[in-house]
């Protein structure tokens, strides 16, 4: 496998696939049906300072291609998840990317500093574009000051590098992108996903109890692709890359797009072996496609002058 | 828990608009009543997430088991569609199942089911009943047209049914049975609607109550937090159980409903 070993700052993958956060909880129940050791990472759930509860159900309603969530970061909070949570992690040989979150400033900086000490966390994904909360989050991740300045205090306080989570939800990405970059963001995870709606046919009113919830899915990989290509070519950071992701030929296109790794939310839920099934099928469809290493893909949709590895040997 | 491809040994309408599906593969080995399995309706994206359905009936000797399932919307219509011979993708047995350990032989146990809740009770009634526990089972449906299994439950049950336009049985709800017929027991397992589970926990029909829920669901395992309510004591706090792991299957006044 050793054509899907990738470095980013804090991580060193054994294979750049991972499940993303929110979708894979703390990992404890996909334990049950495999080995995660064989993940390159794992996006823990988002952590907030205190425990939260998150909406009142529906939390879930189902759309053509994907899904729309509203959980509202509903997590055990900063305590249980550095003393129970991760340290349950620590039987497997794994570098944690923690999701930090929050309503205020203080909040991301209070989560950021403790959690970063955690031995089995490489590096933190922070998110400034969570849009199933009031306060915080994607208020963060739209204003490229406010993310700028977030991005710089956390970094001050972070004992590992910090990637910044981005919101599709803007009309211009690579500004926001460009911001958090200046801020000192060692990466960028993105994207996030869409705000969206479903509205139930008898009862009139939206099938979600917040109204709003969070697109994924399938249906949003073109967006995610899209946002990539337009990014990669303007930052100088590494972009783990998401939003809808369900097989190995997903993860090349990523690749393309400008990721050097990926994540894989919402199709856990539809097949929980998504990502154990993409890490087996890479190294074949790698080859079929003429690379030695999956970083030859990284960005090939932009950087134009480049062979293919085959056209090389 | 394991997600297998299980072969489809019959698929048949039993009442209006209600399918009995059997499937075999190795997990039934693994089940218990009360569980539900999440089920992979089509192999592309239309639609995408699994369905949750309670197992009915489990046959460990034949490693089959059923399901009974009301053709709704597009997932139900598809799996209505399945025919004998097809592989349909499950992932099971999912949830903790009603505690057939917590009635004592000699006892007796009151079942009461509405609408699709009335499948989990079935292979229960049956555990039940091979323990030595009386069982009295009461079940509600719309309308006749709706009815299913009564004779199945009765065959080692009282039984009762209720309909909601009184077309068969007792016109009204399953508690209309449960307070004319004066019924009382030692131990109360339900499955149904909210409003009925909620007119169940408010009365004291048996000392001892188990309520099985239903929520939408994302993962179905307990990873994504879809599927979450409030327990009783902190209404308004933070300490929540997921309905896909915790239960489906709570002690009455355990979560707030
Ligand atoms: C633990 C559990 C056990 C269940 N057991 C049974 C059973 O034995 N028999 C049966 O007929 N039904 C059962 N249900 C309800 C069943 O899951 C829904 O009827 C089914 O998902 C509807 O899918 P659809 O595509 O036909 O309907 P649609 O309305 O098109 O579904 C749209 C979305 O909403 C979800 N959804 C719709 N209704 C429900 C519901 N009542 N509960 C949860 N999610 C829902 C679907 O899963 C899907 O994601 C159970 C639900 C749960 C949570
Ligand atoms: C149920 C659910 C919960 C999520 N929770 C979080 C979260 O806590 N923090 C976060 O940064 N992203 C969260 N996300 C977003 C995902 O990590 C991911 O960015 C998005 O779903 C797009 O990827 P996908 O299409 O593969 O799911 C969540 C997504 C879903 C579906
Ligand atoms: S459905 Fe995912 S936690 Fe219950």
């Amino acid at each position: 496998m050793r054509s899907l070993s990738i470095e980013l700052p804090g991580l060193s993958l054994k294979n750049p696939i991972m499940p993303a956060s929110g979708c894979f909880g703390f990992g404890k129940e996909y334990s049950q049906l495999f080995d995660l050791n064989i993940l390159g990472s794992i996006m823990v759930k988002a952590t907030t300072p205190e425990p939260r509860f998150g909406n009142p159900t529906p939390r879930v309603a189902e759309t053509p291609g994907g899904m729309l969530n509203a959980i509202g970061l509903q997590n055990p909070g900063l305590e249980k998840v550095v003393t129970e949570e991760l340290p349950w992690l620590e039987k497997f040989n794994l570098p944690i990317i923690a999701n930090v979150a929050g309503s205020t400033e203080e909040d991301y900086v209070r989560v950021a500093e403790r959690i970063s000490k955690a031995p089995n966390v490489h590096a933190l994904e922070l998110n400034i574009s969570c849009p199933n909360v009031k306060t915080g989050g994607i208020a963060f991740g739209t204003d490229p000051e406010m993310a700028k300045d977030l991005t710089k205090k956390v970094k001050a306080v972070s004992d590992v590098p910090v990637y910044v989570k981005l919101s599709p939800n803007v009309t211009d990405i690579v500004k926001i992108a460009k911001a958090v970059e200046a801020g000192g963001a060692d990466g960028l995870t993105m994207i996030n996903t869409l705000v969206g709606m479903r509205i139930d046919l008898h009862s009139a009113q939206p099938i979600l109890s917040n109204r709003t919830g969070g697109l994924s899915g399938a249906a949003i990989k073109p967006v995610a692709l899209r946002m990539i290509y337009e990014v990669s070519q303007q930052v100088d950071i590494p972009i783990i890359g998401m939003g809808g992701i369900q097989s190995a030929e997903d993860v090349i296109e990523f690749f393309y797009a400008g990721a050097s790794a990926v994540a894989v939310g919402t199709q856990n839920f539809v097949d929980p072996f998504v990502c154990p099934t993409i890490i087996q099928e890479l190294p074949a469809l790698l080859e079929k496609l003429g690379y030695d290493h999956i970083s030859d893909c990284i960005g090939r949709s932009w950087k134009k002058n480049e062979q293919p590895a085959y056209h090389r040997a | 828990m394991k997600k297998e491809l299980c072969q489809v040994v019959s698929n048949q309408s039993i009442a209006d608009s209600i399918y009995e599906l059997t499937l075999s593969g190795s997990m039934v080995e693994e089940m218990k009543p009360g569980q539900f399995v999440h089920v992979k309706v089509s192999s592309g994206l239309d639609p995408m997430l699994r369905r949750p359905i309670s197992i009915a009936s489990i046959h460990k000797e034949k490693s089959e088991f059923t399901i009974i399932y009301r053709k709704q919307g597009r997932g139900t219509s598809l799996l209505a569609e399945k025919k004998p011979g097809e592989f349909v993708d499950i992932l099971g047995p999912l949830g903790n199942g009603f505690p057939v350990e917590e009635a004592s032989v000699g006892s007796t146990a009151i079942l009461v089911g509405g609408g699709i809740g009335v499948p989990p009770l079935y292979e229960l009634a049956k555990q039940l009943v091979k323990k030595g526990i009386k069982v009295i089972t009461i079940l509600g449906f719309q309308n006749e047209s709706a009815v299913f299994y009564e004779s199945k439950f009765a065959e080692f049950s009282e039984t009762y049914i209720a309909t909601v336009d009184g077309s068969y049985g007792t016109k009204g709800f399953v508690t209309d049975v449960l307070s004319t017929k004066n019924i009382g027991g030692d131990i109360l397992y339900s499955c149904g609607p909210t409003p009925m589970l909620r007119a169940i926990e408010a009365s004291s029909y048996a000392p001892k109550v188990y309520l099985s829920l239903e929520e939408r669901m994302g993962c179905g395992i307990g990873a994504c937090f879809a599927c979450v309510c409030h327990v009783k004591d902190d209404p308004d706090g933070h300490a929540y159980k997921k309905v896909c792991s915790d239960g489906p299957v709570f002690r009455a006044g355990e979560v707030a409903i």
